[in-house]
């Protein structure tokens, strides 16, 4: 009999963690006494005595975690912490159901930004801190966290580790000790943060919501402490700074940590991503700047390269804030954006979609296939960079993908079966399994998801914890052959 | 000249074979006695079986009082060792070491008296690599020989019918080339070589040897044949040291494909080229060359380790419509009996390689030292040096030097320096009897035997009141 106590006590050390990390809103709400701080003392003081519990009576079964359980904690995790995320958020709220509160705090620890709530602005800022500190903590990875800050984790570290960072290349490492990569990883993610802040506040924002709005960017999230989203701000220092930021957001971080070690720009130019990003967003700012223009759907110029620059650079890294409704564009602009945001975030970055990594390697394969037809005997490995990639992990991109398709279809289906129509069931799908946030249609960037039904609600939580996880991770827990022993 | 030679292979032992001849002490070391006994049964040499590395083996081979030491195993390995031992132990005055690998040669650090005392590298893939190179950009040529770091070039060419030369005696490319001083340095008629004089006229089928500044090269040829396309689509047989770098330098300007039959070496090969194909197979392999349309191939070239499979895949190659081949054949004869026919162009890595070598061996300030057709005669570039009385070239014309019968003085090239020592430019001069020698010179001079070049060195040499 597979014991899972083991399991449940790392849990609830995670759970316990998560509760003390809300004594960070918590000091904003008393420092601004506005009023939310009831909410929050009840609620960490719930989670961190549910953690406490948890792990104080199963420590006698501890040992170290093996493969299995690194997939089953990974996915209890982000299963269950949504639960206590919602917490503060039904406790200021109270006409707000636990079926939307798990959406919204799905949607921040994922990082999406997909939102049932209006009325941000009168929100009190330790509320809209919660959020947005959801997103900074879920983008990197709340087990990257834990990894990084409690070795006690053991020998689990790097199972745990391959099971939530998005990357194909699973077996890099940046230092040989796991607990050592996980903090590169989250210092690097810190010093970030803060420059986005500093940069957001001296675009012209004010101290709480450079704040808030450095930790959507860092995370790639898309919340926002106001309705009309950067829309509010209407200044182009600030767009520029977000779309600087995002871009740094969604590149990989170990590539920044590397630069940042070494003191050296060396490792952008030897990241084999990074042309690729920038190339696809070069062009696709350009297209759609021409596009548009060419159609009038701006006064000028200047301003259509505005808009575009800003929704192409959020929506395709699946940062997802906006400054204008692109559901007025033309149907196409529309779409391309939305289905760049499925592969242009790089793998390692806090961005959603398969990530730009595997859409080389798929791109290289179908040219590999060419090749092969035209030249039998030809041997034509497909590399990144100077490496080649190993059959292993070119069938894991392939599998990968095609389960992405299948779980765009199946869920798009499940969705207009309860009714949704098919461009905002599709682009839900899409804005949530790509951890985007705002889609097409009725889930737009002007309208929110407090349109859907609980059931849609659900379907969707479960299609963003599907998409941060890159589907395996969660798939493999729900198959039998995980239960079975 | 005590020579110690550590490497018995290919190389190893053409450096021998060139040495012995210029009475030379030479001792051979290998750790393959198989090697060392053929070598001995063939040449005047020693020869000591063991690691070359070893402070033990070299003091066998007489490393206390040999002049130099020349490390062309295989290994770089070794020969970076061999090196460090020979300097600290037994101070040899002069190490040559062959170095493959490029990572060593990026570090020149890495290589001084410090470290791992290394005199001179040579890298022979390199050097073939950058002949071949030079080959296929003048396709028309069979031989192209740079002087005084590519300023002067010297070509072989076979005339052929339709050159506006042909059937004209060589005084009349002054009327042809007014502006372009060119010199014949030799022609082959039927293998046989005839000294060129003014009256001497040109036939189909000859191979000419001429002298020319880089620049007008392209001239020259032109006169003595039709240029042909340019080359585009380059087939390489074998995926070797050679085969590599070849691919790798010109995969960029042409269309290449490489052909290789070990599998790992193939994967190899495919991960570190960016645009060349590469094809796993037997380049013997009539389907597979057919498939990838060896008859729109402009080149093919045969690199593998098997002079006999080079010799069968050009031939092949060719028969199948390759518009011209090259096959890598070090035995002499066989070159003899293929080159002309199936194959256009034979390469002997050995003889091209050991060029560089030799230039450092050899005494005075010679540059380089090149074989024209593989051996039958000998191009020096050495550097004149002193004043009018201690050396017994500079000052003096070119009637009133006295070049051993055979040797002939080819081009001059005239380095012109600032005051700080930077070169300023390069005048090719192409010598008539009156032209005077000054010093710092680049001389070509052609030597009709391999044993006139020693006398050409000694004529060159300073008086001692210059040291």
């Amino acid at each position: 009999m597979r014991s899972y106590y083991p399991v449940l006590n790392a849990l609830g050390l995670i759970v316990m963690i998560f509760g003390l990390l809300m004594g960070f809103p918590i000091g904003i709400s008393y420092y601004l006494q506005d009023g939310a701080h009831l909410a929050f003392d009840n609620a960490v003081l719930f989670t961190v005595t549910a953690g406490l519990a948890t792990w104080l009576l199963t420590r006698g079964k501890r040992r170290d975690l093996r493969v299995p359980d690194g997939f089953l904690l990974v996915a209890a995790s982000w299963i269950v912490l949504p639960i206590f995320g919602a917490l503060p958020l039904m406790g200021y709220l109270p006409e707000l159901t636990f079926t939307y509160a798990y959406f919204e705090a799905v949607s921040g620890l994922t990082a999406t930004g997909a939102t049932t709530l209006s009325g941000l602005d009168d929100l009190p800022i330790s509320i809209n801190v919660w959020r947005t500190f959801m997103h900074w903590i879920g983008g990197m990875g709340v087990i990257v966290l834990v990894v990084a800050i409690l070795p006690l984790l053991g020998i689990g570290g790097r199972q745990l580790f391959k099971a939530e960072v998005p990357t194909p290349m699973k077996e890099q490492s940046l230092t040989p000790r796991i607990t050592e990569t996980a903090k590169g990883l989250w210092i690097t993610y810190i010093l970030l943060t803060v420059a986005c802040g500093f940069s957001l506040w001296f675009a012209g924002m004010d101290g709480w919501d450079a704040l808030i709005h450095a930790f959507t960017v860092a995370g790639l999230g898309g919340f926002s402490s106001k309705d009309a989203s950067i829309g509010h701000f209407n200044s182009v220092p600030v767009e520029i700074v977000i779309i600087v930021f995002a871009l740094l957001a969604a590149l990989n971080y170990a590539t920044h940590y590397l630069a940042l070690m070494r003191r050296s720009p060396r490792p952008y130019f030897r990241d084999p991503e990074i042309p690729f990003f920038f190339g696809v967003l070069l062009f696709s700012t350009a297209m759609l700047t021409a596009y548009l223009f060419y159609l009038n759907a701006h006064s000028d110029l200047a301003s259509t390269l505005r808009y575009v620059a800003f929704h192409v650079v959020s929506i395709s890294t699946s940062l997802g804030l906006s400054t204008y409704d692109y559901t007025l564009w033309p149907m196409f602009a529309q779409l391309w954006i939305l289905f760049l945001g499925s592969f242009i975030a790089c793998s390692g970055s806090t961005g959603g979609g398969i990530k730009m990594m595997r859409a080389i390697i798929l791109y290289k394969q179908v040219y590999r296939e060419i090749v092969r037809s035209l030249h039998p005997h030809a041997v034509h490995p497909v590399r990144m960079g100077s490496q080649p990639v190993s059959n292993q992990i070119l069938h894991a991109v392939l599998g990968f993908s095609f389960m992405y398709m299948v779980s765009i279809v199946s869920l798009t289906l499940v969705l207009s079966a309860s009714g949704l129509d098919v461009v905002t069931a599709f682009s839900a799908v899409v804005a949530c399994i790509n951890n985007t946030g705002p889609g097409l249609g009725a889930v737009g960037p002007a309208s929110n998801y407090a349109a859907l039904n609980d059931f849609q609600a659900w379907t969707l939580s479960f299609t963003m914890i599907l998409g941060r996880l890159e589907i395996f991770t969660l798939l493999v827990v729900l198959t039998p052959v995980f239960w079975r022993r | 000249m005590k020579i110690i030679i550590l490497g018995a292979g290919q190389v190893g032992a053409s450096v021998a074979e060139n040495l012995v001849s210029e009475a030379n002490d030479i001792t051979l070391v290998d750790t393959s006695p198989e090697f060392l006994e053929v070598l001995r049964d063939r040449l005047e040499v020693r020869t000591v079986c063991g690691n070359g590395a070893s402070p033990l083996i070299l003091e066998e081979a007489g490393a206390g009082d040999a002049d130099l030491l020349i490390a062309v195993t295989q290994s770089d390995q070794t020969n970076l060792c061999a090196c460090r031992v020979a300097k600290s132990l037994f101070n040899l005055p002069t190490r040559i070491a062959r170095l493959r690998s490029g990572d060593f040669v990026e570090y020149p650090e890495l290589l001084n008296d410090e470290n791992f005392a290394v005199g001179f590298s040579i890298c022979p893939e390199q050097i073939v690599t950058d002949y071949i190179k030079r080959l296929i950009s003048f396709p028309e040529a069979l031989q192209v020989l740079e002087f005084a770091g590519g300023v002067l070039s010297l070509i072989g060419v076979r005339a052929f019918e339709g050159g506006p030369l042909i059937g004209h005696p060589l005084k009349a490319m002054r009327y042809h080339m007014p502006n372009v001083e060119v010199r014949i340095a030799a022609i082959y008629r039927n293998g046989e070589p005839i000294t060129p004089r003014g009256d001497t006229v040109i036939v189909p089928g000859d191979e000419v040897f001429c002298l020319a500044a880089s620049v007008h090269i392209r001239q020259v040829m032109r006169e003595l044949r039709r240029s042909d396309q340019p080359m585009r689509r380059i087939m390489i047989a074998g995926g070797g040291n050679i085969g590599f770098r070849l691919a790798r330098s010109i995969e960029n300007d042409y269309n290449v494909k490489l052909l290789e039959v070990n599998k790992r070496r193939t994967e190899y090969l495919a991960t570190q080229l960016n645009r060349a194909l590469v094809l796993r197979g037997d380049s013997t392999d009539e389907k597979l060359l057919e498939n990838e349309g060896i008859d729109e191939t402009d080149l093919f070239v045969a690199l593998t380790n098997n002079e006999e499979d080079n010799i069968m895949s050009a031939s092949l190659a060719k028969r199948m419509g390759a518009r011209r081949t090259l096959a890598l054949i070090n035995r002499k004869s066989y070159v003899d009996l293929v080159q002309g026919g199936p194959i256009d162009i034979a390469i002997s890595p050995a003889q091209i390689s050991i060029g560089t070598l030799l230039a450092h061996v050899r005494r005075g300030d010679v540059v380089a030292v090149h074989s024209l057709r593989r051996g039958a005669a000998e191009a020096l570039e050495i550097v004149a040096h002193g004043n009018e009385k201690e050396s017994k070239v500079v000052g003096k014309s070119i009637d009133q030097i006295q070049l051993p019968r055979g040797a002939s003085i080819g081009a001059i090239v005239r380095v012109e320096k600032r005051a700080d020592g930077r070169i300023v430019r390069h005048e090719v001069i192409m010598p008539h009897h009156d032209t005077v020698i000054r010093s710092d010179d680049h001389v070509i001079v052609f030597c009709t035997h391999k044993r006139l070049v020693r006398q050409v060195e000694k004529l060159f040499q300073v008086g001692f009141t210059f040291l």
